[in-house]
């Protein structure tokens, strides 16, 4: 288990004293047949971005609510961390992006039958957002918009 | 902070109907935000597979993961945590 104690003194105050936002009520989506016949879209926080894509902005206030789509047919080792946060270690990221983006693990998974397939692009954000209301409001309902439009009936979320 | 983020867009895809799973560093945070399927894992912040190019860590945490979303006898808020002995 990660513990708020790994962080410096400044951030184990704020994470001590941060309003976290409480999903209420708790919604509930149950698969609705088995995995192995499902789409399944990945949605990571690691703020990767694909060639040609804009990284995300740490200087917006409150953090930076948009996500990049990234296309189901990327080469990871094309993909660039720019998750800007101090807090913690890089450099397990940047010598295996599947460690916060684990595409190739879900490619092997489609392969075995484990998982019916994969969306056809899937999600990346950058997880340090302190005010979440954009990201509650505009840019997570669009998200999920566009992946019930890719036919997607399951997702695996990772955060760093 | 990535944690709940990771939460609330779970809640949003769980909203629109599709079924989720979320890795969870922070048990604290898990059980403040409330995403609605969590798998908390035992990492470190960073790492949140386990362990770079250890494909056969990184599987067992997404088979972890993807065992809560078959469970059919999970209720909301389900958090579980990653049990080393699943590997």
């Amino acid at each position: 288990m990660g513990e708020i104690e790994e962080f410096p003194l400044a951030v184990r105050l704020l994470l001590r004293a941060y309003p976290w936002r409480r999903v209420d009520p708790v919604p509930w989506a149950p698969l609705q047949r088995p995995l192995a016949a499902c789409r399944l879209a990945l949605v990571s926080s690691a703020a990767f971005v694909a060639p040609g894509q804009p990284p995300f902005d740490d200087d917006l206030r409150g953090g930076d609510p948009s996500f990049r789509e990234i296309p189901a047919d990327v080469d990871l080792a094309t993909l660039r961390e720019t998750h800007r946060s101090e807090s913690f270690d890089h450099s397990g990221l940047a010598r295996d992006p599947n460690l916060g983006f684990p595409l190739e693990r879900l490619r092997e998974l489609v392969r075995a039958g484990r998982i019916g397939s994969l969306a056809p692009r899937h999600l990346s954000f950058m997880g340090s957002i302190l005010a979440p209301g954009r990201l509650v409001k505009r840019t997570a309902p669009e998200a999920a918009r566009r992946l019930v439009a890719d036919g997607v009936e399951a997702a695996l979320l990772v955060p760093v | 902070m990535c944690n709940q983020a990771v939460g609330l867009v779970a809640a949003e895809l769980e909203r629109q109907g599709i079924a989720t799973v979320a890795l969870q560093l922070l048990r604290v945070v898990a059980e403040r935000v409330r995403p609605p399927r969590a798998l908390c894992v035992p990492f470190p912040h960073g790492y949140p597979l386990g362990a770079p190019d250890d494909a056969k860590l990184q599987h067992a945490v997404i088979e972890a993961a993807l065992r809560l979303l078959e469970d059919p006898t999970l209720a909301p808020p389900a958090l579980v945590d990653y049990a080393p002995a699943s590997r």
